[in-house]
């Protein structure tokens, strides 16, 4: 199992930019995550609670959004999702093809607070449910 | 106050640069290096001692062995005549940049040619870690089954060369090489294939001049 290294770097990655912006605590991560990367949510979220733990992301909430295999043709531009033993081209049966979407490995963003702990602790406010998107 | 930070930073970034440091390290001692990945039992250490073999006196090679546990795959390659250096991963399931690194420096690069890292035995995860070798090289074998690329995509499309191992066993074993190639075109178009057997040596010749010529354009 690889998440262990994974987490780690994923941790390395949040702290840094949290840092450059001055932030004191991060409480949400935006990961994305391809269909063709091999890793499983709840393995990240198993070691990130260890990891992250006595760091300003402790507690922090991972959001994975995952995203489909999506294969390009080509020869005729078909774009299809990859069947298990058919690869190629459902439509003119090409082998020419790239891939255009599942391998998708990367923090998007994070949510940060930079309050010091004078200030009241933060409300519900917090702007979580802005994604930014591909 | 809360605020979203935008990152957009590949979560292997860290890898990747530090593979990168590894990569000058080699070109700078004037080394050609491929990174051997399989699964389990493929082949990967007998394809390692039928090459160190067939190249003696021709390529000075060293070897760098990833193994959960033991040294007997690095002890068959210095049997074999390599300058091999065992890294035990400790559990890990593929070697990362960082085992490179701390590797390199107990290999003398400058006496070597060829530099032959073996990853561990795993058809899932070594292909996300970049090592900094030149190459990737994925032993596939024919008991494994056909249906391999189209299990594992991710290490049939970060392969630049597909060694296809034991044909010896064709006529024993049912594989569908149609199929078989049909799975790797799709997800790696182009990808240079040798079909050999390291029992008998059949097929060995081409791999050996394909390897000696990379080694020849790439130094």
């Amino acid at each position: 199992m690889h998440e262990l290294p994974v987490t780690e770097s994923i941790l390395e990655i949040a702290l840094r930019h949290a840092e450059q912006a001055g932030a004191n605590r991060v409480t949400d991560l935006y990961l994305v995550i391809g269909q063709l990367a091999s890793i499983v949510d709840d393995s990240v979220q198993f070691y990130w609670d260890i990891v992250a733990k006595g760091t300003p992301a402790e507690g922090a909430r991972l959001h994975f959004q995952r995203i489909p295999a999506e294969f390009l043709c080509l020869d005729c531009g078909e774009r299809y999702a990859p069947g298990e033993q058919v690869l190629a081209c459902p439509k003119c049966q090409s082998v020419r093809v790239k891939v255009a979407a599942g391998d998708e490995f990367r923090l998007e963003s994070i949510d940060v607070d930079s309050s010091d702990n004078l200030a009241p602790p933060p409300a519900e406010n917090c702007d979580a449910t802005e994604r930014s998107s591909r | 106050m809360p605020q979203n930070v935008p990152v957009v930073e590949k979560i292997l970034s860290a890898n990747d640069r530090l593979a990168q440091e590894n990569r000058t390290a080699i070109e700078a001692a004037g080394v050609f290096a491929i990174n051997i990945m399989a699964s389990p039992g493929a082949g990967k250490t007998s394809l390692i001692e039928q090459t160190v073999r067939a190249l003696q006196g021709k390529l000075h090679i060293g070897m760098i062995n990833g193994d959960i546990a033991t040294s007997l795959d690095a002890d068959r390659a210095a049997a074999a005549g390599a300058a091999a250096v065992q890294v035990n991963t400790g559990g890990e399931c593929h070697l990362d940049a960082v085992m490179l690194h701390d590797a390199l420096p107990r290999l003398d690069l400058k006496s070597i040619d060829l530099l032959i890292v073996e990853n561990v035995g795993n058809l899932i995860c070594p292909a996300g870690f970049a090592l900094g070798t030149h190459k990737n090289v994925l032993v596939a074998s024919i008991p494994e089954g056909d249906d391999k690329p189209y299990k594992y995509p991710g290490m049939y499309r970060g392969a630049e060369a597909v060694v296809i191992n034991k044909i010896d066993l064709l006529p024993y074993v049912p594989f569908r090489m149609d199929f078989f190639q049909r799975g790797i075109q799709v997800l790696n178009p182009g990808v240079v294939q040798f079909r050999l057997s390291c029992r008998t040596g059949e097929g060995l010749t081409a791999w050996l001049n394909w390897l000696q010529k990379q080694v020849r354009i790439n130094r």
